[in-house]
């Protein structure tokens, strides 16, 4: 066997549907190849993981040109919400997990979960905010410390 | 294409091991199968997996993912690991005699 992947760690930095799975299937994939995965999650990415906040995820519906939606009628009352509802029922059907049910299921593979310490305290949130699978809160030194001999992808 | 040897019968594999012809498997070859991807005893747990996944694929043409197998072999997803530690799906296909899981969930 030549070069292989051995491990990644997924950043997840951002807060919307279509900017918190990939870094979800990415990490997910690689635990289906057998290859050790890290979750960090940071910034807006935390509410993948916050226990009031990753069942309601939204989808972007401004600034989001993949869309294929005017920004203006995006920016309407409730669209973002119809077309969220729009997207998890066409994911449901293409037999893709919702986030927490996904994330659940990660966590199960053996991944570890992390939380951010400087989101952490920029929300005031604390590791009880977060759901259970979270292993821990750690800086970025120590995230560095976890991805060592790996590789880093950042969502 | 490779051909490799399993109790005593010629297969062709594909260049990852992947059974080429899955009808060329038979159930004495598992152990030798499961043991060169690292799986050193197949245990009656381990059996339940690589059935399911055979009959899955002999059922519907695709092979299972780690999230069907979690949801509908009767091994949760924590246990799989535990059982195939380096990717219950791809191990179970390739020790069921059946092609690599082509699932990116």
């Amino acid at each position: 066997m030549d070069k292989t992947i051995e491990k990644v760690s997924v950043i997840i930095s951002k807060g919307s549907l279509a900017e918190i799975y990939p870094g979800l299937i990415m990490a997910n994939g690689a635990r289906a190849e057998g290859i050790e995965a890290n979750l960090f999650f940071t910034f807006f990415g935390l509410d993948a993981v916050n226990k009031k906040r990753q069942a309601h995820i939204k989808l972007s519906t401004v600034g989001n040109p993949g869309l294929h939606l005017a920004t203006w009628l995006g920016s309407f009352p409730g669209v973002s919400s119809v077309m969220t509802r729009y997207m998890e029922h066409t994911m449901g059907a293409a037999d893709i997990p919702s986030i927490p049910e996904f994330i659940e299921m990660i966590a199960d593979t053996g991944a570890g979960l992390y939380g951010c310490k400087a989101s952490v305290d920029l929300f005031k949130l604390t590791k009880d905010d977060l759901i259970d699978q979270v292993e821990e809160i750690i800086t970025v030194g120590e995230f560095y410390e976890k991805a060592a001999g790996g590789q880093i992808i950042f969502t | 294409m490779p051909v490799k040897s399993y109790a005593g019968a010629q297969v062709d594999v594909e260049e990852d091991g992947f059974f080429v012809h899955p009808e060329q498997w038979s159930q004495d070859m598992a152990p030798e199968i499961a043991r060169e991807s690292g799986v050193p005893e197949l245990t009656e747990r381990h059996w339940e997996v690589v059935s399911f996944m055979r009959k899955e694929y002999l059922a519907s043409g695709d092979s299972p993912s780690v999230r069907l197998l979690g949801k509908a072999s009767g091994v949760p997803v924590k246990e799989l690991y535990q059982l195939f530690p380096k990717g219950p799906a791809k191990l179970a296909a390739k020790i069921a005699g059946i092609p690599k899981p082509r699932s990116c969930i």
